[in-house]
């Protein structure tokens, strides 16, 4: 396979090694519902490849046109099957393919027909692709940190090939470049389910909480972490309300007044309180100095300090008033 | 601002089919049945299902067909479940399924389920909960569910919820708002919502209301107009849309058109493409707007359409 450049602009029709070839052009019908006329290097070349896939020519140089043709459009997943089905008759070295897919990947990194071509052949090499699977989803996703395909990839080599041994680490890697991607909390949460490595959810959920924790305050208002902390007390509401980080962590942002947001603070307060958490004195009063609704509990139940809490993001978090509004009703349930 | 550019909207969308010189088509020509569903829905939406010709969209979409069932996305190119359903829901749109042979295109369908419930995009083995939703919802239309094993096929998606309440593509795969419809849609056409945590999944959708009135797909990622579908149709079928802020995303999605020119772009001031423009109507739809017929959210299409096909003779 040889793409330099000059090679790849030259049309089919300039080049001899095509010149036993009918191009096909594109059949629209008699009246074409939807005409489309095209550029003449992009028409040509799906020309020649029409006359090839019709004759199911499994060639070299049947190879390098559907090169070609991906290059002009990597989202014909047609030109991506021909091509497979060649490499398959020709025995091709999938070592090979994979430098070209990281080669057109670049350009393309959201294009579902180069990411499932690159599983398929990451696939058929095994373990030995494991390496440099991981090594490319990382190159992707140092472009575009949330790329959900390169996620979901990277999720499939772990599964399928392993390597699991620095992946907790490179989560922390990519949250300390951005706390707030959420794909990488996803990560986290997946390594600290999935890894055999690493022992599970309750031998991870010391250490998990207090990297959590640390999220959480240096930006309350990030959503993830939240989701995050809550997910690792799954199934087991009762240490969640007894683990005493968490609701430190919730008095310690509500306590801190100034513009801090305190929207996912209170929504984990309220969450606690529905698990039959007893709030300490301090909690409430931290909950009602932000209480400026005019409302009063009317006793020292939790249900008061609750309905207290959904009055605050009635109006901290007024776009979804509605669903406080139904939190709220749900507290005398 | 302001309202709904409804007739410009027309406009742009049959210009669009009928485009003779577009690079862009020319690209896009491999999903063009995608395009053919986005387009014709939308024009059926705003009451203007007669405006094409309806025969010659026929022919075409049979000659797309291969000998085993499956739809391919243009004349010429291999089937595919994606270009499968549009073909299913273009026939439906038109009352045309009799000229399906039901039997080759459901087979075809039942075919892709694999071992452990899940759904493949063709015969080169793509997994994802998108399949698992267009096989579904695409048998169900042909009323073929019992082809598939529909319990494995649940059992499936409810591998892939997550501890937030969401759903992925995969096993442990980040919760998208996309992903979400996909599996949600399957779960209510297969009456197994009781597996969504509606209160949690509710939550987590509503959360995807930004400033702006838009919403995303995911925590802290940009609003786009494509997300006025999946997270509100997810939204409608767990009786929750009441908790996002209507009025809010309305303006959001209305401050998305070319009012010039037709057409509805994924958020202010960019680009329109037949994509967008399709889900921002059928946002509008939902959200009850005047002018707009009313979609069914799990399927996709019209109401009056699901209706003839599941309550008529």
């Amino acid at each position: 396979m040889n793409w330099e450049d000059d090679e790849e602009k030259l049309p089919p029709s300039q080049r001899p090694e095509w010149s036993d070839v009918s191009p096909l052009p594109q059949d629209d019908g008699p009246n074409p519902v939807v005409p489309i006329a095209y550029k003449p290097e992009f028409a040509e070349t799906m020309d020649y490849f029409r006359a090839i896939y019709r004759a199911d020519e499994r060639s070299p140089r049947a190879l390098q046109l559907t090169h070609q043709a991906i290059l002009l459009n990597p989202g014909n997943y047609t030109v991506w099957h021909f091509r497979r089905l060649i490499l398959e008759t020709l025995n091709k070295d999938l070592h090979q393919e994979l430098d070209y897919v990281s080669r057109i990947a670049e350009k393309n990194s959201k294009n579902y027909q180069i990411w499932h071509h690159r599983l398929w052949v990451a696939e058929k090499l095994g373990l030995d692709a494991a390496d440099r699977e991981l090594k490319f989803t990382e190159k992707i996703l140092s472009g575009d940190a949330k790329n959900y395909h390169a996620w979901s990839h990277r999720q499939w080599v772990l599964q399928s090939l392993g390597g699991w041994d620095d992946e907790l680490e490179y989560c922390r890697q990519l949250l300390e470049e951005d706390i707030f991607n959420n794909s990488a909390w996803n990560q986290r949460y997946f390594v600290i389910m999935k890894s055999p490595l690493l022992g599970g959810l309750q031998a991870m959920r010391e250490s998990e909480v207090k990297y959590t924790v640390a999220a959480i305050l240096a930006n309350p208002e990030n959503e993830s972490p939240w989701r995050y902390l809550r997910g690792l007390y799954k199934d087991d509401p009762k240490s969640w309300i007894h683990d005493p980080q968490v609701s430190t962590v919730c008095l310690k942002l509500l306590s801190s007044g100034g513009t801090t947001n305190h929207v996912f603070a209170l929504s984990t307060v309220l969450d606690l309180l529905s698990h039959g958490f007893q709030p300490s004195q301090e909690l409430r009063e931290a909950v009602e100095a932000l209480n400026f609704t005019g409302s009063r509990p009317d006793s020292q139940e939790s249900i008061g300090l609750g309905n207290v809490v959904c009055s605050v993001l009635e109006h901290a978090d007024a776009m979804r008033v509605n669903y406080w509004r139904w939190r709220k009703s749900q507290l005398t349930m | 601002m302001g309202e709904l550019a409804a007739d410009k909207h027309v406009k742009y969308i049959l210009a669009v089919e009928k485009r003779k010189d577009s690079f862009e088509s020319a690209v896009l020509e491999h999903l063009r049945m995608n395009g053919a569903y986005w387009g014709l829905t939308t024009l059926d939406l705003l009451g203007k299902r007669d405006v094409v010709d309806s025969n010659e969209i026929i022919e075409w979409i049979l000659k797309c067909q291969h000998e085993s069932g499956g739809f391919a996305g243009n004349i010429g190119h291999d089937p595919h479940i994606l270009y499968t359903l549009s073909a299913i829901q273009v026939l439906a749109l038109f009352d045309k399924l009799n000229v399906l042979d039901v039997d080759k295109v459901s087979t075809y369908i039942a075919g892709l389920q694999n071992e452990d419930g899940s759904f493949s995009g063709d015969i080169w083995g793509e997994v994802d909960t998108r399949f698992s939703y267009i096989a579904i919802c695409g048998l169900s239309i042909l009323k073929c569910l019992d082809k598939i094993n529909v319990e494995r096929a649940v059992n499936y998606i409810i591998s892939c919820r997550n501890v937030d309440g969401g759903f992925g593509c995969t096993p442990g795969g980040e919760s998208h708002a996309g992903q979400i419809f996909c599996c949600v849609a399957a779960l209510a056409i297969t009456g197994a919502l009781h597996y969504v945590d509606k209160d949690l999944l509710g939550w987590w959708l509503c959360e995807r209301q930004v400033k702006s009135g838009g919403l995303n797909g995911r925590p802290e990622k940009l609003p786009d107009v494509c997300y006025s579908w999946w997270v509100l149709s997810s939204l409608t079928m767990i009786d929750r849309v009441h908790w996002i802020s209507k009025e809010k995303l309305i303006k959001f999605i209305l401050n998305c058109q070319d009012t010039e020119n037709g057409g509805i772009s994924d958020r202010p001031d960019d680009a329109v493409d037949i994509f967008h423009t399709y889900f921002g109507v059928a946002g509008l739809s939902l959200l009850e707007y005047p002018g707009v017929k009313p979609i069914d959210p799990a399927y996709a299409l019209p109401v009056d359409v699901i209706d003839r096909i599941f309550f008529s003779k």
